[in-house]
């Protein structure tokens, strides 16, 4: 093991709960005090397939897990085949005795004790956790806690097939308990949901799409309690122009999908910014091109979220690091969508999406940006007024005595469609002022981040979910971390403190080119080299680092 | 209000003779007057997709949101979720509505969302100056058609009745006072109304005098009877020869989209504090 952290794996096929096992799992290290990163990897199919999780739990923060694991718990022999290579020393497997061998492993007759409980095949994922927390040396208070809060259906039964199994595994290591509090985990879709709704949210539209499509379910199932009205449109163009309507009268929404639906959403992309009407998209990226690899992850649209849509108009991107940030930033994404009635790219990918984090409880304090409204004692009301800030005061339908007019053809102050020259330069002036604004606000929000070690002169510079991966590595290797969070409007003034001292960097990325790297050349800035990873699987830490320390 | 104060201050740019003044007229003087019938002008937004048609946003003085070519229907959507007060009536044309964003008017007819439709049908898109449409004849010769249209038309009316609209009409700009009835009964119709409207296009399609020999008055004593209507929908094939019935086809009462989303009430920061810290509470 090694020091102060533990990894375990879970395998199986798809439909044995092989992720809320994992889930579970990492509720289970949470208890003891780790900090958690779950990483799982499944097939783009319902039933069958080979589905595990790797779950890593350590003292400090994580965003990433080791190829190398301490436990392995297969409820399939196919999961012994794939992984039994990852086992470090002293390694430990627990196995169902009745679909596989491993006369090394605590074998688990989880077939018979389903049969003794006359429970259905997927229970033996509680089967599983329950000989787990024995070979681990979990308590079984702890373990019976964290089950029962788990285990929402059938929870007596669960229990029962638990603790048999439990009782016939038997105490191989000791997983210490650390003295730290315990902290929620959540997956980055979830971490999303929960700033959508601290952030006002009042309509969420999404047309499902991996590996978004577990925030639509989080909100959705949550839309009771929280006032959020979730649907589900025919397509991606009408998700969001639907948003766009929202928008229009008032009310704040959200879309989210991934690079094939965004494609869609282009068309109205550029109407959001010529009628200057707020909306937050979250891509959730995924290994493209076109459909690609559906359930695997690649940082590919950093590109085309900056440049999508013709013509030119003003637009925020930014792109989280993991679930606190996801949550924390999104609120920002919705303030300043709507301070500067422009659309905001909420960028993130499918490890982000659906890798689980612990996070911290406290929500991230700092005064939120308001949208800039009309009085009541403006006549007449002009949606377009010309500002020095570009931004054109809001008022909703209805107002008595006032017409509202948003118009994706040029147009003047008042919304009426125009040809004139002058009218269509100021009011494109009007919208580039805007992002004057949008850069300086970004520039006050710390949004470049430094980390590993700060003076170091070599640097990794990396963006959205390699955060942990390259946190580590950089922690390691003795090297400075840069990681912008903004990267439309790029700020530059914060990029270049934080690349004060640097004599060379490499980009590390989760695609074919070095889409950052391409884009910080632009402000001057070339990297030394590229590390890129684009086969859909996220980096590992070991495997990281053993490639810096071939290219450095 | 009188109706020419809602005419705006921006200048007309349709062909003289063109079948969408008397749509614009219609309307002027439908909004005007229905304060008292719970459509009150101040609270209509008018959408409008991209055609000739479009141009009622900039000439007409209602709220409006001018959308892109096809895309009038999701951006009603919404706004009907945001503020169910407002009254949102779309203009499309037959390019935008049964070509380009096909998709959405079957949806919202599925759904029963409480807006009107108006589709400008002049069969030609006039915009791009002059070729075949959806709702273009059998061998319509237009500029990207020399040899004729291959194409035969697909009927809106059909199409609207198997996606379940409560509200299906048709009208015809030649007749004026009968396309103000239908349109006024369309916006008083709780649920999706639908009105096609046969608008001539006095440059790329003048069918003037074909629609004057066909036209002739639905009775209106069974419009909820669904065969009956079915029968009536298919009476013309928008191609061959036949009569051509205007007035009201069809119309059903039922739950409106928005029935099943109503607006919450916004959750207070202390209530969301709460839903937060409950959530958090259950992960640890």
């Amino acid at each position: 093991m090694e020091k102060g952290e533990v990894s375990v794996l879970i395998g199986g096929k798809a439909g044995e709960g092989i992720s809320s096992a994992g889930q579970v799992i990492a509720h289970l290290l949470g208890q003891l005090g780790y900090r958690i990163h779950m990483h799982f990897d499944y097939p783009s199919l319902i039933k069958g397939g080979h589905n595990f999780a790797i779950i890593r739990g350590a003292e400090g923060r994580i965003g990433a897990v080791r190829s190398r694991v301490d436990l392995v718990l297969a409820l399939d022999e196919e999961t012994l085949r794939v992984h039994g290579q990852r086992l470090g020393d002293p390694g430990v497997v627990v196995y169902n005795s009745d679909a596989a061998r491993y006369p090394a492993g605590i074998g688990i007759p989880i077939g018979s004790i389903l049969a003794a409980e006359e429970a259905p095949p997927v229970m033996g994922n509680s089967a599983i956790l329950g000989a787990f927390v024995r070979a681990a040396g979990i308590e079984w208070p702890v373990a019976e806690r964290v089950f029962s809060k788990s285990f929402r259906k059938e929870t007596a039964r669960n229990l029962r097939i638990a603790r048999r199994a439990y009782e016939a595994s038997a105490e191989r290591l000791r997983i210490p308990a650390l003295g730290g509090k315990p902290l929620p985990a959540f997956t980055g879709n979830e971490a999303m949901g929960i700033g959508l709704v601290e952030a006002g949210l009042s309509v969420y539209l999404s047309y499902p799409m991996s590996p978004t499509s577990n925030l639509l379910h989080f909100l959705a199932g949550h839309a009771g309690a929280t006032g959020i009205r979730v649907l589900q449109p025919e397509g991606e163009i009408a998700v969001f122009l639907t948003a766009l309507g929202c928008a229009y009268a008032g009310s704040r929404a959200a879309v989210g999908t991934s690079g094939g639906g965004f494609s869609l959403m282009v068309e109205a992309l550029g109407l959001a910014g010529m009628a200057e009407l707020p909306a937050v998209i979250v891509l959730g990226q995924r290994a493209g091109p076109s459909t690609g690899l559906a359930t695997y992850t690649a940082q590919a649209d950093l590109g085309f979220a900056i440049h999508a849509g013709h013509g030119e108009f003003p637009r925020l991107v930014l792109a989280p690091g993991d679930a606190g940030e996801a949550r924390a930033w999104i609120r920002i994404a919705m303030d300043l969508a709507w301070k500067y009635q422009l659309p905001a790219l909420f960028l993130a990918d499918r490890t982000l999406c659906e890798g689980m984090y612990s996070m911290d409880i406290a929500a991230a304090k700092g005064a939120r940006a308001e949208p800039v409204m009309a009085g009541d004692d403006v006549h007449p009301y002009l949606r377009y007024a010309l500002t020095d800030s570009g931004i054109s005061p809001l008022r909703f339908p209805p107002v008595d005595g006032e017409v509202i007019r948003v118009n994706s053809h040029a147009h003047d102050t008042d919304g009426i469609t125009t040809e004139d020259p002058g009218v269509t330069r100021a009011m494109a002036d009007k919208r580039q002022r805007k992002m004057l604004g949008l850069r300086g606000d970004i520039e006050g929000m710390d949004p470049v981040k430094v980390a590993g070690h700060p003076d170091a002169a070599t640097a990794l510079l990396c963006w959205g979910s390699n955060k942990g991966v390259c946190e580590e590595a950089g922690e390691a290797l003795g090297l400075r971390v840069v990681r912008p969070v903004a990267l439309w409007p790029f700020p530059e003034e914060s990029f270049s403190r934080a690349m004060e001292g640097v004599d060379h960097f490499l980009g590390v990325e989760t695609n074919e080119s070095g889409q950052l790297a391409g884009l910080v050349r632009r402000f001057g800035y070339r990297a030394s080299g590229t590390v890129l990873k684009y086969d859909g699987r996220p980096f590992m830490v070991d495997e990281l680092e053993q490639e810096l320390r071939r290219v450095l | 209000m009188k109706g020419i104060d809602l005419i705006s201050h921006a200048k007309n740019t349709w062909c003289p003779g063109c079948g969408n003044f008397a749509i614009q007229h219609t309307l002027k003087d439908l909004l005007a007057g229905m304060d008292g019938e719970g459509f009150p002008v101040e609270k209509v937004v008018l959408v409008a997709g991209i055609g000739q048609h479009g141009k009622l946003f900039d000439f007409l003085s209602v709220n409006g949101f001018y959308s892109l070519h096809g895309r009038t229907i999701p951006v009603a959507t919404g706004i009907r979720l945001a503020n169910p007060d407002l009254r949102v009536i779309c203009v499309t044309g037959d390019g935008d509505s049964y070509a380009e964003g096909l998709d959405h008017l079957v949806f919202a007819a599925k759904r029963n969302l409480d807006i009107t439709v108006l589709v400008h049908d002049n069969r030609v898109y006039g915009l791009t100056t002059g070729q075949f449409t959806p709702t273009s004849p059998y061998g319509f010769r237009g500029h990207s058609t020399p040899r004729g249209d291959t194409e035969h038309p697909l009927n809106p009316l059909e199409l609207m009745l198997a996606s379940g609209a409560t509200f299906i009409a048709r009208g015809y700009t030649g007749r004026r006072e009968d396309l103000k009835r239908v349109i006024r009964e369309a916006f008083l119709h709780r649920g999706f109304s639908f009105v096609e409207i046969l608008q001539i296009c006095a440059t790329y399609n003048d069918l003037t005098d074909y629609y004057n020999e066909r036209v002739y008055p639905w009775p209106e004593d069974d419009t909820g009877d669904r065969r009956a209507a079915a029968e009536k929908a298919a009476e013309w094939d928008y191609s061959a020869d036949a009569r051509i019935g205007l007035g009201v086809m069809y119309r059903r009462a039922a739950p409106i989209f928005e029935d099943g989303q109503p607006v919450p009430p916004p959750l207070t920061p202390e209530g969301r504090e709460a839903w937060v810290s409950g959530i958090m509470n259950e992960r640890i």
